[in-house]
């Protein structure tokens, strides 16, 4: 779906309406109340308006909401738990702290949670588990928290040819694949560096911190990484990660691949970890159409001064079609483009701080 | 009987019995309210039973001492308040 958007902000959930290539403000759910992360209804092409948004109250902690009519009223469902923790458990205390991923692969929904938990649900949100497999890794305990206290897992990128395959992004852990529906697991983060690490461990996969990843929809074996030390590609489904340079800088923390062609991906650089804001004060998309050889830099209607927006890791997002672009601000500002990031026009510079944009 | 209460923040998210009950802890008191509505458990108790870290309870004008055990005594007349601590913004 390309004419509707998703907005998920520190102080509620809004829809947004695309008319005449204009984005309006269409409807505004849980308005006060973080929203951390939207799921927009996976099934809509069929009638199926079920969707999920994920609320962290500030208080009295996280809650799943759902809606059987893409959006419009929402009832509470379970919230993923975490078991009772062992006495002396290592790692992280068991409590859940955040919803920061939510995903749909058939009809399976995943939750990547921080402290580092995968949930699945089979019954759209009705109730989760804990995949096991996953948090009783041994190496679990070596991750560590990447923006937050706890390590998190931010991106889910099922496959689309392959039901019973799963890939996660991790901040600070890593990016972990099953291939047998979550029975087990292996670390693929070989070529990633991490250089806020001692030398010794730069290498180390399992302390990676991979920002964001997305799967191209049409070549599944091609991933894009915004990593926290730079930008990576992988041309074989994470077996392997190929170092990227783009102009500008290449940290930052978001990335979108074009669904039908693994070449076009698209970043927002920020000058560096020490100083996360738009290099030179001006608001850049930096566009590759040929698998990362080259970029170009994209500012058409973008601000070019005084400019402190930092894009967080959901806050950039492409359409179905490739062509329409929604990127949102930690500090409310929201842009639109609707050819592929040449031009961007403003949606709105007043909304609460941007948590997660999607389409759908 | 005690009585236990809950911050009137909370019903923007569920409802939140007024209980009597003859109750002799903290936690016996809390569980009689998640009877009568399950969901508030996840409203103040976090994954592992505790008190959730900016939710605050009040015995007789005195804040409860231990956030894991839940073990403060209550007289016959105690009044517990439920609240939203002012730490969590």
């Amino acid at each position: 779906m390309t004419d509707r958007a998703w907005i998920a902000t520190r102080k509620g959930l809004f829809e947004l309406r695309r008319e005449r290539e204009a984005w309006r403000i269409a409807r505004s759910s849980f308005l006060g109340e973080p929203v951390s992360m939207v799921l927009p209804p996976p099934r809509a092409a069929d009638g199926d308006g079920r969707m999920l948004a994920a609320l962290n109250l500030g208080h009295f902690g996280v809650k799943v909401h759902a809606s059987d009519d893409e959006g419009e009223s929402w009832r509470e469902v379970a919230t993923p738990a975490y078991p009772p923790q062992p006495e002396g458990a290592p790692g992280p205390e068991w409590k859940l702290v955040q919803i920061w991923s939510l995903e749909a692969a058939g009809d399976t929904l995943w939750a990547g949670t921080l402290p580092g938990g995968l949930f699945r649900s089979e019954d759209f949100g009705a109730s989760w588990q804990l995949v096991r497999s996953l948090w009783d890794q041994p190496s679990r305990t070596e991750w560590f928290g990447g923006g937050y206290d706890v390590p998190g897992i931010h991106s889910i990128c099922p496959h689309p040819d392959h039901a019973e395959e799963t890939l996660l992004g991790i901040s600070c852990g890593g990016v972990w694949v099953s291939r047998d529906a979550v029975e087990s697991w292996s670390l693929q983060a070989k070529g990633m560096r991490a250089a806020y690490m001692p030398p010794e461990q730069a290498d180390n996969p399992n302390i990676q911190d991979p920002h964001r990843i997305v799967r191209c929809a049409a070549q599944p074996e091609r991933l894009w990484c915004q990593h926290h030390n730079g930008i990576w590609r992988s041309d074989d489904n994470a077996t392997s990660w190929q170092e990227v340079q783009a102009p500008l800088s290449s940290f930052g923390f978001a990335v979108a691949v074009h669904p039908n062609d693994g070449d076009i991906a698209w970043f927002v650089p920020a000058v560096a970890d020490q100083q996360r804001v738009p290099v030179g004060g001006a608001l850049a998309v930096n566009r590759t159409l040929d698998g990362g050889k080259s970029f170009q830099t994209l500012r058409d209607g973008l601000p070019q001064r005084d400019c402190y927006d930092l894009v967080y890791r959901h806050g950039l997002a492409v359409a179905p079609d490739g062509e329409h672009l929604l990127m949102g601000s930690t500090t409310g500002g929201l842009w639109a483009s609707a050819d592929g990031g040449e031009h961007w026009q403003t949606v709105s510079q007043n909304l609460p701080p941007i948590y997660a944009v999607r389409f759908g | 009987m005690a009585r236990i209460a809950f911050t009137p923040q909370l019903r923007r998210f569920t409802e939140t019995p007024e209980i009597d009950t003859p109750a002799t802890t903290l936690r016996a008191a809390l569980e009689a309210a998640f009877d009568a509505n399950p969901r508030l458990r996840g409203y103040v108790l976090d994954d592992q039973g505790h008190l959730r870290a900016n939710v605050v309870v009040f015995i007789d004008g005195r804040r409860s001492r231990d956030r894991v055990a839940l073990d403060d005594p209550l007289r016959a007349d105690s009044r517990v308040h439920v609240l939203q601590a002012l730490s969590g913004g």
